[in-house]
């Protein structure tokens, strides 16, 4: 088979699979039904694996759908293009399913009869939509995935019918990221108008056109630049858009968490940078040095404000979930440097959170299991029974934080380094907030398992998310732990570390984001024409300053723990406490209103700071 | 005027925004949404529009006769039924929050914040 | 003035602002815009074009089951994906039961209108859908005519009726299976080497019922998955305000 047939492939397999587990999964019995799925996410597993290994490390598969090949850079059908950082996503989204699904097999409380195959098929689906989108190189096509993704997490995300808390998440989710996704289309809309094309490669080229004929960059480019990103930048949760995240991670099944925390949300950074590149990178598009410095102060903002309310939770997913805003926001900036080493760190490093986080998550589900709670404070020192689950979620809480040899660290450490040559103090970011986000995780975990320090009292001052009264996702008191629910989470924390030490895992991603960033190559391998030679790639091994690094951060981490628990419960909090977080806490008010104001804001933002630098 | 149409698609815009952020019944809300969405509907077909042309469906007309840009309208429907579908899902989360909150003002849902 | 109200009063001004330099940008990316009703679309003559060549009158299905059948690949699983969401979100809760709906009075005037539609508007669907690749219409517009047609009974007569005439079983799978089919059909055009979603059947003759190769016969799993979708989306919503009902009453 030609490797170009394997990305339609791709998208086709967990469509077919989810149409045959709907149809199955009336009839079948429960095991049936999961075999059923399990084989289908492996299958596309195989797929994306085959894909992967077949594209050139500095080349693309490019698959015209239906045939309908350009002629003269001109066309009418879609195109799809797998660099190995598109098919590299895709491929780790089509894992963390897979994990999905095992981890799920005997966790959830699955409806039966003519429900039975609707949450595994929603799962095929919301794989399809990833996956779509990744390998997708027409504009219009991935606000089309962009939707079916969203649509089924909607859907995945307030499964628990019986709590009206999952409901208000995923309905928050579901109008912030819909509103979103038009204002995209919207854009679409504005660059057609523009260039009478849709593939994002023919869409850039125009733009070029134009620019080489003499007409000068103009609002139109910088209006539909902002609104096409506004619906990758809220699916990436990038401040002021990132209100929904927590309220939807915090409420949906862990199983759901593990997906959406794990790669969904990095899809987002992921969509941000592809267009960026191949519409706008150009001369007809913005100026490099103004998209870097707004998106930079972007992530920046975003990561600071993740790290801060990460280490202010005390509902256990929540604190996960702000984490992810945390680590997104460092990922925006790795992004958003524009280098090859910049994008190959954040590569690398969301590759590694992937295992960790979706391997906390499972965890916490393991909490939800045994005890209906998800909260720091209740569940203290109740799980001093769970050792080995213990063990994993400080370790996972140390790879949030960086610690080597983990790939979150290797990854921190790449991308620290290059953001560092851009602006000196961009480590010290990286670094604080790897410590926080693993502080607080670290903290919860020794409260949780190990039952460390005294239980802290509560400070009503500020409203918080409990994590108690939470409805259990399984119905089965007293049942032994099954075995897949440890077993997921130890394979993803593996994972998790083999990024870090297999150096073939770096060596590939480094030279994927060097041609990632080739915008040239990009165009001649879709639309035709030669290219220059390839950028070399940037090197990802590990080096004493970023081990060094790693070690602080880690450090400061298991630091900030051990204040933490150690501290009198009887302490009030400080005037810097009540005049900079308690504000923030604040804004997260969890009413719609004030993320459809927020968002509207963000965009201004976007707008206003671009037309300033131009 | 010649730039009426986009500036209609620019309004409709920001009324859907502005309902979803004043407004105090989700089924109202999950409506805006809808209304947000249709100016993507006026933009699309306003930048396929053709003077003097006619529908892009040659069943009854010369081969050569002039037409709208028929991959716009082919977007809209996409557009449309990808809206329907959401606002079918959202509208489903809305009954449940119903039933379980007894409310659908966005106001009174706070218990996720801080 | 509490400091929550304080924070709206802000948020307020902020989306106020806002909205200013939104539609501020807007109205200068309008200036900017090709003049409306020009004649320079290229991608649009292209589709044409291409359209023609493929013996489809309908160009608007042309570019949707063909030169852009993968985008309606994509919408038509939100559509499934949104059947089996909605029907997850709306299944029976522990603390819920169904009960039979009861006949309801309907005036004699409104059972002959009833009587009277469904049969056009069947026939009216059908037509829709058999001719999409022809004239305007098509499978998705047909698909929601026939539900249409369907749901007279719940208009002409009542809830009870519309059960009979419903066989949400058969109609559940039946939107699968057509899913399924439409990502199946595009696996041809990948074994002839032609590519996924290749139009690669006997084109026939210009406006010919028979015409335009797959796009007919992609057209024709939309109607059906279009049909049966809707149906049972709408009989989860029928149900939750007809027959269910919480057990006991809770709040």
């Amino acid at each position: 088979m030609d490797t170009a047939d394997l990305l339609p492939l791709a998208v086709a397999v967990p469509l077919l699979g989810a149409a045959v587990v709907a149809v199955a999964g009336r009839w079948l019995p429960r095991p049936g039904r999961d075999a059923l799925a399990t084989a289908c996410a492996a299958a596309d597993v195989g797929c994306l694996a085959l894909l992967w290994a077949r594209t050139d490390p500095d080349g693309r598969a490019v698959s015209w759908l239906g045939g309908w090949r350009p002629r003269g850079g001109h066309g009418v059908g879609i195109v799809l293009v797998a660099d190995r950082l598109g098919s590299g996503l895709a491929l780790l989204a089509a894992v963390l399913v897979l994990a999905v699904l095992c981890y799920a097999w005997r966790y959830f409380d699955e409806p039966s009869g003519e429900h039975g195959g609707m949450f595994p098929g929603l799962l095929l689906l919301f794989q399809a939509g990833m996956c779509g989108f990744a390998l997708t190189g027409d504009l219009f096509d991935a606000f089309v995935f962009f939707e079916l993704m969203g649509a089924v997490a909607y859907a995945l995300t307030g499964y628990r019918i019986e709590d009206p808390r999952p409901l208000q998440g995923a309905l928050a989710f579901g109008l912030v990221n819909s509103a979103a996704a038009y204002l995209s289309l919207l854009g679409i809309g504005l660059l057609y108008a523009r260039t009478g094309e849709l593939g994002m490669a023919q869409i850039g080229a125009a733009l070029d056109e134009r620019a080489a004929a003499g007409h000068g960059r103009d609002a139109l480019v910088v209006v539909a630049f902002v609104l096409v990103l506004a619906g990758p930048l809220v699916k990436a949760a990038t401040a002021p858009f990132h209100f929904w995240l927590p309220d939807a991670h915090a409420v949906a099944p862990s199983p759901v968490c593990m997906l959406l925390s794990g790669v969904m949300v990095e899809l987002g950074v992921y969509g941000v940078a592809r267009i960026h590149r191949v519409v706008f990178a150009g001369a007809g598009g913005l100026p490099d040095a103004a998209v870097r410095d707004t998106l930079l102060a972007a992530g920046v903002l975003t990561a600071l404000v993740g790290a801060v309310m990460c280490w202010q939770q005390r509902h256990l997913k929540r604190m996960l979930a702000f984490s992810t805003v945390g680590h997104v926001g460092l990922f925006l900036v790795g992004t958003a440097l524009l280098t090859p080493a910049g994008l190959a760190g954040s590569a690398v490093y969301v590759a590694g959170h992937a295992g960790a986080k979706a391997a906390l998550f499972g965890l916490t589900g393991v909490l939800l299991d045994r005890y209906g709670s998800v909260d720091e404070h209740g569940l203290h020192g109740r799980a001093r029974e769970l050792r080995l689950p213990g063990a994993l979620f400080a370790l996972g809480a140390l790879a949030l934080a960086g610690l080597p040899p983990f790939g979150t660290g290797l990854g921190k450490a790449v991308a620290e380094e290059a953001a560092g040559r851009e602006l000196g103090w961009l480590p010290a970011v990286f670094v604080l907030v790897s410590a926080l986000t693993g502080g607080a995780v670290l903290r919860a975990g020794l409260r949780v398992f190990g039952g460390v320090g005294s239980p802290p009292k509560e400070h009503p001052e500020v409203a918080a998310t409990t994590g108690e009264g939470e409805e259990p996702e399984i119905r089965g008191p007293g049942r032994r732990l099954p075995a897949p629910m440890i077993a997921v989470p130890a394979a993803l924390l593996a994972g998790c570390l083999a990024v870090g030490l297999a150096p073939g895992v770096g060596r590939a991603l480094a030279a994927a984001a060097a041609a990632f960033t080739d915008r040239t190559g990009y165009l001649a391998d879709t639309l035709g024409g030669t290219a220059p030679a390839a950028t070399p790639a940037p090197d990802t091994d590990w080096t004493a300053s970023g081990i060094l690094l790693g070690l602080l951060s880690a450090a400061l981490a298991a630091a900030f723990a051990t204040a933490a628990v150690r501290r009198d419960p009887r302490r009030g909090t400080g005037a810097l406490h009540r005049a900079t977080v308690l504000p923030l806490r604040r804004l997260h008010s969890g009413l719609l209103g004030d993320y459809v104001a927020w968002l509207a804001v963000g965009l201004a933002a976007l707008l206003v700071a671009l037309v300033a630098q131009l | 005027m010649t730039v009426l149409p986009y500036l209609v698609a620019g309004w409709i815009l920001l009324a859907g925004l502005y309902g979803l952020v004043t407004s105090r019944n989700l089924v109202q809300a999950v409506g805006c949404l809808a209304v947000a969405q249709s100016s993507t509907y006026v933009l699309l077909l306003a930048v396929g529009y053709r003077r003097d042309a006619t529908a892009p469906v040659f069943s009854d007309l010369p081969t050569d006769a002039p037409v709208v840009d028929p991959v716009v309208q082919a977007l809209a429907l996409t557009d449309i039924v990808v809206g329907a579908t959401v606002t079918a899902l959202l509208l489903s989360l809305v009954i449940q929050l119903r039933k379980r909150h007894g409310t659908v003002d966005p106001e009174e849902l706070t218990g996720l914040r801080g | 003035m509490s400091r929550t109200t304080r924070l709206r009063l802000f948020l307020t001004a902020a989306a106020v602002l806002a909205a200013a330099v939104l539609a501020a940008a807007l109205i200068v990316a309008a200036e900017q815009l090709p003049g409306f009703g020009g004649a320079r679309h290229p991608y649009g003559e292209r589709a044409v074009a291409a359209g023609l060549a493929r013996q489809s009158a309908n160009i608007v299905s042309a570019v949707n089951f063909d030169q852009r059948g993968f985008d309606t690949l994509g919408e038509e699983s939100i559509l499934f994906g949104s059947v089996l969401g909605a029907g997850m979100l709306l299944r029976l809760a522990r603390d819920e039961h169904k009960r039979r709906p009861a006949a309801e009075p309907v005036l004699p005037t409104t059972r002959l209108f009833g009587a009277t539609l469904l049969p056009l508007t069947l026939l009216t669907g059908g037509y829709l859908v058999a001719h999409g690749q022809l004239s305007p219409g098509g499978g998705f517009q047909g698909g929601v005519v026939l539900t249409t047609a369907l749901h007279l009974a719940y208009v002409a007569a009542d809830y009870r009726v519309l059960k009979r005439i419903r066989p949400l079983a058969v109609l559940d799978v039946t939107d699968a299976i057509a899913a399924g089919s439409y990502a199946a059909l595009g696996l041809i055009g990948l074994a002839q080497g032609a590519g996924y979603l290749a139009n690669t059947l006997p084109l026939g003759t210009f406006n010919a019922l028979s015409s335009s190769g797959l796009v007919a016969v992609i057209n024709a799993a939309v109607g059906v998955e279009v049909g049966s979708a809707v149906v049972v989306l709408l009989a989860h919503f029928l149900d939750q305000a007809v027959e269910v009902t919480p057990r006991r009453r809770n709040r």
